[in-house]
C-alpha cells in the first residue's frame, strides 16, 4: 500500500476547463515526495481532491488506503495540511488558531507545539491580521507539525519564509522523514526540493510529465556546452554522448550526456580550448524544460559559468 | 490640497468597480417604490373615500408611527409611510457599504497600500468613497422621484419623497467615513455603521410614537428624539404635504462635519490600522474555542452582543409605550384587528411588536448563516475541513449558534418588554409568561429562513448572498406586517413563513402552523445537507 495512489485522475471545472487530465501520482510510505509544476498546472487542485474538498470526475484516488471523498473525516485524523494561501480568522491569535486546528484534527502534542513555536520564532499572542504572510505561514506550519500524523500535505509551505526559517523548515521535515512520516511537498523552491525530496513528480497542464528520483530525472538532463577552440571542431558530432551539435569552424554549441562529460573534455583539451561556457545539469534546467509553455529546452545561459582560458 | 491628489482618478476607479452593484441597489429600490405606489394608487383610485380614514389609522396609532409619518391624506404620502423606513435603511446600507468598500475594505485587503504608494494623497481614497456614495444618493433621489411620478403622483412631492430617502444615505455617507477610520476591519466598520443606523431608527421611532396628533388626526408633530435622527429628518420633509427642502440641509451639514472628523482621524492613524492599537491575545485557545461550534460562537459573539443590546433597547421602549395603546379608540385600532382583534387591543399590540422582533431576529439569523458562504469564498473553510471535521458538523456548528442566538435575542426582547410593560400596566409576572410564549413561537419561522439560506449557500453558492436577502425582504413584505394592507392574495401571503406565526399573546397558540414550519425547516435543511455533501467547494485559488 502507498500513502497516496492516484491514477488517471480527471477534474473538470465546467465543460471547458480541465484542471487535471489523467494525472498519476504515487507517494510511498516514509518518503518525502516533491510535487512540482508551473503556476496553474493543477497542484492545489490535486491536493484539494486528496483532501476530499473537491470531487474527482474520473480516475482512482486512494489516500492512506481510503477514499478521500467518502472517508474524509476518518482520513483527516491521520494527516495534516498546510495550504499555500493561508486564510485564517483575522481576530484570533496565532496560538488560538494552532490549538483550534490541532484539536479539530484530533489533538496536538503541547510539548511539540512549544518547541516548534521556539524554533520558528513565532509569537502566539498576536492576532492573525497583524501577522505578515510569512508569519501566517508559520502558524499553519506549527499547527500541522504539532500533530502526530502519518501524512503531511504541504502546498508551497515556505513561499513566504525567510532563509533562516526555510532552514528550520527543512530541519523539521528531515526529522519527520527520519521518523518515517510521509510528506507530499508542493514547492517552487528547487534547493528545498533537492535537499528534502526522495522522489519528485512534475505536473504540467494537469498531467504528470515526469516522475522518479533525482537520479532518474537527472540522467535525462544534459550539460550544455558552448566552446571556442584554436583548432577546428568538426569532429564534435562524432563524439559519443554529444547531442544537438552546431559547429561553425572553431565555435561549437552542443549538449553532453552527464556520463560522457569527462571524455568530451579530454577531446576538447586536444583541440586547445580558448573559452568555454558550460551549463551544468541543474534541477532548474530540468524544471524549466517542463515549466516552459512549449516544453522546449531552457535557454542555455541560465546558471551558466564562464571559464576563460589564458 | 495635496492630500486629495488623485481623487478624480480614484473616483473613476470606484465607479468602474461599482458599475453593477450601485445601479442594482438604486434600480431595486426605485422598482420597489414604483410597484408599491402603483398598487396603492390602484386601490385608492377605486375607493378614494378610504384614503382619509386609512391615513387616520396610521397617524393615530403609535405602533404604526414606528414606520414613519404621514401628513394629510395623499396616496404618495401613504405609500411613503409604508416604504420610507425600508427605503431609508436600504439607502443607509448602500451608502455605508459603498464608503467602506473604497476605504476600510481597500486597506484591509492591502489594495490601499498599492494605491497610496502611487501619487495619491492621504485623503484621496476617503474622498473617492464619499464622492461615489454621494453621487449614488443623488441618482437615487431622482430615480425614486421618477418612480413615484411614473406611478401617477405629483412631481414636487415625488421628488421631495425621493430626497427624503436619499437624505438618510447622505448622512450615513458621513457616518461610514468616520466608522471606516475607527474600525480596523471591514466587518467592524460596517457593523458600527449598522449600530448607528439602529440608534437612528430607534430615535425616529421613539420621537414619532411620543409625538402629538392634531385635531383632524391627519398630522403628527414628532417629539424631540426624532430630531436627533437622519431618518427623522427625512420624515420631517413631509412629502406630498409641506414639501420642505430644508431638513436636507441638516443631513448635508452633518455629512460635511463627519467627513471633517474623518479627515482629522486619517491624519492621526497608520494606513491599515484603526484608531485603537492591536491588542495581544491569548497564547493558548480556551477549551470553549476548540470545536466548530465554539469557533463560530467566538466569531459572531460580538455581533450577537450588539443585536442583544439593540433588542433590549427596543423591548424596553415598546413595553413602556404599551399604556398609550390601551387608550386608543376608533379607526386607530383597526390595524390591530389582523393581529388578534379589537377585543384584546393590548394583546394585539404585543403580538405585532413580537412579530417585528421576530423579523429582526431573522435578519440576524440570515446574516449569520451567510457566513457559511463567507467561510467558503474567503478560504477559512479549507483548514477546518482539512482537519477531521465533516461538512455536516460545520453546518451544524452554524445551526446551533443561530438557534441559540435567535432564542437568546427574542427572549431578551420579551423580558425587556415585560419589564417596562409590566410597570406601565401592572402584572409583570403573567405578562412575562405570555410574552415568553409569544417570543418562542417566532422561532420556527426564523428557522425556516435560516434553513433556506443554507440551501441557497449549498445549491447556488455564487448567488446565495443576494438571493438570501431578497428572500428575507420578500418574506417580510408578503408577511403580516405589510401583506394584508397591500391587498395581496392569500396564496402569496402564505409563502411567507411569518404569515404562519400565531398571533400570541392576543390569540391562543395553535400548534399546527408551528409544526408545519418546523417540518418545512427540516425538509429544506435536509435538501441543503444532501446538496452540500455532493458538491465541490468553491475555494479561492
Amino acid at each position: 500500500m502507498r500513502a497516496i495512489a492516484v491514477s488517471g485522475l480527471v477534474k473538470d471545472f465546467g465543460p471547458r476547463t480541465r484542471a487535471l487530465d489523467h494525472l498519476d501520482l504515487d507517494v510511498e510510505f516514509g518518503e518525502v515526495h516533491g510535487f512540482l509544476g508551473p503556476n496553474g498546472a493543477g497542484k492545489t487542485t490535486t491536493i484539494r481532491v486528496l483532501l476530499g474538498l473537491l470531487r474527482a470526475d474520473a480516475g482512482r484516488v486512494v489516500l492512506l488506503g481510503g477514499d478521500p471523498w467518502r472517508n474524509a473525516v476518518a482520513l483527516h485524523r491521520r494527516l495534516a495540511y498546510v495550504p499555500g494561501e493561508v486564510n485564517l480568522w483575522p481576530n484570533l491569535t496565532g496560538g488560538e488558531v494552532i490549538d483550534l486546528l490541532g484539536d479539530l484534527r484530533g489533538g496536538l502534542d503541547p510539548r511539540r507545539r512549544e518547541e516548534l513555536l521556539e524554533r520558528f520564532q513565532l509569537d502566539p499572542t498576536k492576532k492573525i491580521r497583524s501577522y505578515s504572510k510569512g508569519n501566517r505561514q508559520k502558524v499553519a506550519l506549527v499547527a500541522a507539525f504539532s500533530s502526530d500524523v502519518e501524512l503531511y500535505l504541504l502546498d508551497e509551505p515556505t513561499s513566504g519564509l525567510d532563509p533562516l526559517m526555510e532552514a528550520v523548515f527543512q530541519d523539521v521535515v528531515q526529522d519527520l522523514r527520519a521518523d518515517g512520516r510521509s510528506i507530499l511537498l508542493s514547492s517552487h523552491i528547487l534547493s528545498e526540493v533537492e535537499a528534502l525530496c526522495d522522489r519528485v513528480t512534475i505536473i504540467r497542464a494537469g498531467r504528470a510529465a515526469e516522475s522518479g528520483t533525482f537520479e532518474d530525472l537527472r540522467h535525462l538532463t544534459r550539460t550544455s556546452v558552448v566552446v571556442d577552440t584554436v583548432k577546428p571542431l568538426q569532429s564534435v558530432t562524432g563524439w559519443s554522448g554529444v547531442h544537438d551539435a552546431r559547429v561553425h569552424g572553431e565555435h561549437a554549441e552542443f549538449s553532453v550526456d552527464p556520463g560522457a562529460l569527462n571524455d568530451v573534455l579530454e577531446h576538447l583539451v586536444d583541440l586547445q580550448v580558448r573559452t568555454m561556457t558550460t551549463s551544468p545539469p541543474t534541477l532548474e534546467e530540468l524544471f524549466m524544460r517542463h515549466y516552459g509553455d512549449d516544453g522546449s529546452e531552457p535557454a542555455n545561459d541560465r546558471g551558466a559559468e564562464v571559464v576563460a582560458a589564458r | 490640497m495635496s492630500g486629495f491628489t488623485g481623487t478624480t482618478r480614484l473616483v473613476r476607479l470606484a465607479l468602474r468597480r461599482d458599475r453593477m452593484i450601485l445601479p442594482a441597489w438604486i434600480l431595486g429600490m426605485a422598482g420597489f417604490l414604483a410597484a408599491t405606489t402603483a398598487m396603492f394608487e390602484d386601490s385608492y383610485s377605486a375607493h378614494p373615500e378610504l384614503l382619509e380614514p386609512d391615513t387616520r389609522i396610521v397617524v393615530e396609532n403609535p405602533g404604526m408611527r414606528v414606520l414613519g409619518l404621514v401628513t394629510g391624506p395623499s396616496v404618495g404620502g401613504y405609500t411613503l409611510h409604508r416604504d420610507a423606513l425600508t427605503l431609508a435603511v436600504l439607502a443607509a446600507m448602500m451608502s455605508v457599504l459603498a464608503v467602506v468598500r473604497h476605504t476600510r475594505q481597500s486597506e484591509e485587503l492591502g489594495r490601499e497600500e498599492m494605491l497610496a504608494a502611487g501619487v495619491v494623497g492621504r485623503y484621496a481614497s476617503l474622498a473617492a468613497g464619499v464622492v461615489v456614495s454621494l453621487l449614488a444618493n443623488v441618482v437615487l433621489a431622482v430615480m425614486l422621484g421618477l418612480a413615484m411620478v411614473v406611478a401617477g403622483q405629483p412631481a414636487v412631492g415625488s421628488l421631495i419623497g425621493g430626497a427624503s430617502v436619499a437624505l438618510v444615505g447622505v448622512a450615513f455617507t458621513g457616518v461610514a467615513a468616520v466608522t471606516s477610520q475607527l474600525a480596523s476591519t471591514t466587518r467592524g466598520a460596517t457593523g458600527l455603521g449598522g449600530a448607528v443606523l439602529g440608534v437612528a431608527f430607534a430615535l425616529a421611532a421613539l420621537g414619532n410614537m411620543l409625538g402629538t396628533v392634531d385635531s383632524a388626526a391627519l398630522r403628527v408633530s414628532s417629539a424631540w428624539p426624532a430630531w436627533l435622527s437622519p431618518i427623522g429628518w427625512g420624515q420631517q420633509m413631509r412629502p406630498f404635504a409641506d414639501n420642505l427642502w430644508w431638513p436636507l440641509g441638516l443631513a448635508v451639514a452633518v455629512m460635511v462635519s463627519l467627513c471633517g472628523v474623518a479627515v482629522v482621524l486619517v491624519d492621526r492613524r497608520d494606513v491599515g490600522r484603526g484608531m485603537w492599537p492591536e491588542r495581544r491575545g491569548a497564547a493558548h485557545a480556551s477549551p470553549a474555542l476548540l470545536s466548530p461550534a465554539g469557533l463560530v460562537w467566538r466569531l459572531q459573539r460580538g455581533a450577537l452582543l450588539g443585536w442583544a443590546v439593540g433588542l433590549l433597547g427596543f423591548g424596553l421602549v415598546f413595553g413602556a409605550l404599551s399604556d398609550r395603546i390601551q387608550g386608543l379608540e376608533g379607526s386607530a385600532t383597526e390595524w390591530y384587528a389582523t393581529f388578534g382583534g379589537e377585543a384584546d387591543l393590548i394583546g394585539a399590540y404585543w403580538a405585532s411588536m413580537m412579530q417585528i422582533a421576530g423579523m429582526a431576529v431573522a435578519v440576524y439569523v440570515v446574516a449569520l448563516m451567510l457566513r457559511l458562504r463567507h467561510d467558503e469564498s474567503e478560504g477559512t473553510l479549507e483548514p477546518v475541513l482539512a482537519a477531521a471535521v465533516s461538512r455536516l458538523r460545520w453546518l451544524a456548528a452554524y445551526a446551533v449558534n443561530a438557534l441559540a442566538g435567535a432564542t437568546l435575542l427574542i427572549l431578551v426582547y420579551a423580558a425587556a418588554m415585560a419589564l417596562t410593560g409590566g410597570q406601565a400596566l401592572g402584572g409583570t409576572a403573567s405578562l412575562l409568561r405570555d410574552l415568553i410564549g409569544a417570543a418562542l413561537v417566532q422561532l420556527p419561522a426564523v428557522a425556516v429562513l435560516g434553513a433556506a439560506v443554507v440551501t441557497l449557500v449549498t445549491v447556488l453558492p455564487r448567488w446565495s448572498v443576494g438571493l438570501s436577502w431578497l428572500l428575507l425582504v420578500f418574506s417580510v413584505f408578503v408577511g403580516p406586517m405589510f401583506g394584508p394592507s397591500l391587498g395581496l392574495p392569500t396564496w402569496l401571503l402564505n409563502l411567507s413563513p411569518f404569515t404562519h406565526v400565531p398571533n400570541a399573546p392576543a390569540v391562543a397558540i395553535s400548534y399546527e402552523p408551528l409544526l408545519g414550519l418546523v417540518l418545512a425547516c427540516v425538509l429544506v435543511g435536509v435538501l441543503a445537507v444532501i446538496a452540500l455533501r455532493r458538491r465541490n467547494l468553491l475555494l479561492p485559488a
